[in-house]
């Protein structure tokens, strides 16, 4: 039995809205691929607006990393290229002709394939970029062998999706994307599970090393992970893959096509009936969210409450995306809110009368509770960042651009995610996932 | 509330940018958002965010100096009356604390706060509300009789030379009500040591000598310490002394509210105390005269050891910022409060000196440990294999 790593700083926030364990299907129309999704590409489009595409087309590709191919997950038709400010393209749309065409890679064993020919199908499938690298949190380089892959098999994330429930079924295909990965990275392949978990499709998994954690939020992060287990150092690269996009790569060596079939849970205290859906990668949220939603104001992520985006109920998934959240808009004025003694509000504090209440689940609106303010608080990010690193030190060698010092300070080991609960924490109400992707994106520059 | 919500919204569009009275848009805004807290929605990052914002923070840490605000009104009463030998009620006694004590506290907060608005108004800042706490912390570690000019100035000082020149909350280096109360100390010695100040219009027959006044006096008599107050009274605080920081339950119970709520730091408190401890301890075991031999545990409840170590040397700005830094910034405090008290017989009160003088090696003691943190990363790295 392996050791349990015991995570015990950290916060778990207790939402309204789980999604139930019960599985709908839905078939969408709609899709659309946002190179926003992927973090430093420079799309070069291979489509134009009338074309037809299969499940597996390219549609755009990195110029600056020209074998890293961006494809369509359905067949139909491109019917808009959206752009933003400066010409930034923000969406490709395709809709869906129900056809079913897909582009064949070829049904293959990892096993009888080698890496040349492994890494080859995953980058013209476009499987590749589900593949992202540490440090920056970017489409992995095949040219450069990662020190590992990790797979967290758990998201501790408010209202995350139950991995346990969605990997039912999918042992088969789950288990031969992992071959893929150990096959090609020299069996370095880390799987992170639970410690509450009992999904046999995890646990007897072969050829991965697994890992036990237990704690709060942010347990299930790959980031806080690897931390405790082999932490990124100077020069390191390690490879982070979900659950579904492991199963993804399974089916294209058990399929020889690109399926783009996912299951994300649709929860929030505005959901009616919140529940998972089976649904695919990119696809819109309408249909999903059509009639099962509380009238009113409402903020629709894609993603979770920490980390998601927001999006309108009439967009789609982000690419790497399992979960649907919607919660209510908190645009109102409070009157004298910082003064209530504030039996329903949640902090991570006992500042409020709520903690006399441990058990209670909240609904928590997108309101900021208060304005932004100098950093005067400190010992608060420690309590929600289970990792020997100074939050307050980075952030602020971050805000002053001190590359020697951020590097000096860990930024390699960190993703924004991670901060994603000082951001919740913070009485200074600054915006330090964004600090924090500023910065990796300042090393990312620099060591380019 | 509809109604003045209604009436802000109205006024709003006059104190933004092109209205008539842009140049007040600080101003507004800090009386918007005491009455209402914002309408700001998260954009980007974290969608949800924690009820708790500085506002509830900086009022949790005043009403935590309640209890010894009430109780520094009462004493302020009660010794006078005692110093002139004449018995009063419990409500003449807090009458006579109110007439003295409220007028420092208005002024306290009228100059500070109009510092405050100014200097935001200036940067295009929000107001922020670090000085609801110091407003009240400058006050409390005043003796009672202290005229109110100086009160005046010495906020001035603590805002603008403590504060403002640092670029404002979070940015400064010394405790502002400390650097408040040390203008005055150096300042006008005379009103704020000896042993006339700390009773309100104390009768001249009357000693007036505070526990620690008389245990330094018996270092240059040679004579045992003679306490004219019981240990009891020193703990529960009916002894002469700044208004507000006599009694350690009070100061106690303001404690267990910054504790609860997770405000204030646990570990500061603790290392202060346990190196006040240590050092008396030190001193007890080298005595060579009554006050090195005094026990320890005196040191905690005279003077204002408690009061500093549970709202001083807790200030988040300027104690160490880091978890291991705080136990260290504590630890040193305390031993150097005592030291300073004991060594020291020009100043009989260390604590202030203690507090201010390890906020200057705050960020020092932050540096070392950020430094051990690097190290440690650095040694990660597996060192290349010689050929």
């Amino acid at each position: 039995m392996p050791k349990t790593i015991k995570l015990t700083r950290g916060l778990d926030i207790r939402l309204k809205g789980e999604a139930g364990k019960t599985l709908k299907e839905v078939s969408p129309r709609l899709y659309a691929i946002k190179p926003t999704d992927f973090i430093g590409v420079f799309p070069r489009l291979q489509v134009k607006e009338g074309d037809h595409v299969k499940a597996g087309s390219p549609v755009f590709i990195d110029k600056y990393r020209e074998n890293i191919i961006y494809t369509s997950p359905v067949s139909g038709t491109i019917t808009e290229i959206k752009r933003g400010d400066k010409r930034l393209l923000l969406e490709i749309k395709i809709e869906a002709d129900g056809r079913d065409e897909f582009v064949d890679f070829g049904a293959a064993s990892p096993a009888a394939l080698s890496n040349e020919e492994i890494i080859g199908k995953l980058l013209d499938s476009g499987l590749w970029t589900m593949i992202k690298q540490r440090p920056y949190g970017v489409v992995a380089n095949p040219d450069v062998k990662p020190k590992a892959v990790h797979i967290s098999a758990f998201d501790t994330a408010p209202l995350a999706p139950d991995y346990d429930f969605i990997i039912q079924g999918k042992s088969k295909d789950f288990q031969t994307g992992i071959d893929v990965l150990a096959k090609i990275t020299e069996n370095k392949v880390h799987l992170n599970v639970s410690k509450t978990t009992s999904a046999a499709e995890f646990l007897q998994c072969k050829n991965v090393t697994i890992n036990t954690f237990s704690g709060p939020h942010p347990a299930g992060n790959p980031g806080i992970q690897i931390h405790h287990l082999d932490p990124i150092n100077k020069g390191d690269i390690v490879w982070v893959v979900g659950v579904q996009e492991v199963v993804a790569i399974g089916r294209l060596f058990n399929q020889g096509r690109y399926n783009p079939e996912i299951t994300v849970a649709l929860a929030g205290s505005e959901v009616i009936a919140p529940a998972y859906y089976k649904t695919h990668r990119c696809a819109s949220v309408f249909e999903i969210l059509k009639g099962n939603v509380n009238e009113g104001n409402n903020r629709y992520i894609s993603g979770n409450v920490l980390t998601g985006t927001r999006i309108r109920p009439d967009n789609y998934l982000n690419f790497y995306d399992s979960m649907i959240t919607v919660i209510p808009e908190g645009d109102q004025y409070e009157f004298l809110g910082w003064a209530m003694p504030g039996f329903n509000k949640f902090s991570i504090s006992r500042s409020f009368f709520s903690w006399l209440n441990p058990g209670r689940k909240y609904v928590l609106d997108s309101n900021k509770h208060g304005g932004e303010r100098a950093y005067v608080m400190t010992g608060l990010y420690e309590k929600v960042l289970p990792m020997d690193i100074y939050p307050l030190q980075l952030i602020k060698s971050i805000l002053f651009e001190d590359i020697d010092l951020m590097e000096n300070l860990g930024i390699y080991e960190v993703e924004p995610e991670d901060f994603a609960l000082c951001e919740f924490v913070d009485v200074s109400k600054s915006e330090i996932q964004t600090i924090i992707r500023t910065g990796l994106e300042l090393m990312r520059k620099e060591m380019s | 509330m509809k109604a003045l919500r209604r009436t802000l919204d109205k006024m709003k569009p006059q104190f933004q940018k092109g209205g008539k009275f842009e140049k007040l848009h600080s101003t507004f805004d800090a009386f918007e958002t005491f009455l209402f807290v914002p309408d700001i929605t998260t954009s980007r990052g974290s969608h949800i965010r924690d009820a708790n914002d500085m506002k509830r923070t900086m009022v949790i840490v005043v009403i935590a100096l309640i209890p010894a605000l009430l109780f520094g009104i009462w004493n302020v009463g009660f010794q006078h009356f005692i110093s002139i030998g004449e018995t009063a009620t419990f409500w003449d006694n807090v009458l006579f604390g109110l007439g003295k004590v409220l007028p420092i506290i208005v002024v306290s907060y009228v100059v500070g706060l109009g510092i405050e608005f100014a200097f935001a108004q200036i940067r295009h800042h929000e107001v922020n509300e670090g000085f609801l706490v110091s407003g009240m912390l400058i006050p409390l570690v005043l003796p009672p009789d202290t005229p109110l000019w100086m009160v005046a100035l010495s906020t001035a000082f603590a805002v603008v030379i403590g504060k403002e020149v640092f670029g404002g909350t979070g940015m400064n280096i010394l405790n502002p009500a400390l650097t408040a109360r040390a203008f005055l100390f150096f300042a006008y010695p005379a009103s704020m040591s000896g042993d006339k100040v700390w009773i309100a219009e104390k009768a001249d027959a009357f000693s007036g000598a505070t526990p620690l006044a008389e245990a330094a006096a018996s270092v240059s008599s040679g004579k045992a310490i003679e306490f004219s107050h019981s240990i009891s009274d020193m703990f529960f605080g009916f002894i002469p002394g700044s208004i507000g920081e006599t009694s350690t339950l009070a100061i106690l119970i303001g404690a267990a509210i910054l504790i609860i709520t997770g405000v204030g730091s646990l570990r500061i408190m603790l290392s202060v105390v346990v190196g006040g401890l240590f050092m008396g301890g030190l001193l007890n075991i080298f005595a060579i005269n009554p006050y090195m031999a005094m026990p320890a545990y005196i040191h905690l409840i005279a003077g204002g050891f408690a009061f500093g170590t549970v709202y001083m040397a807790t200030d988040p700005v300027t104690a160490s910022q880091t978890n291991k830094g705080k136990l260290i910034f504590g630890f040193l405090v305390g031993i150097m409060a005592v030291l300073i008290r004991v060594l020291n017989p020009a100043y009989p009160e260390g604590m202030m000196l203690a507090i201010l003088l390890m906020n200057v090696f705050a960020p020092l003691i932050d540096h070392y440990v950020v430094q051990a943190n690097i190290k440690r990363r650095l040694k990660r790295i597996p060192k290349p294999v010689k050929a």
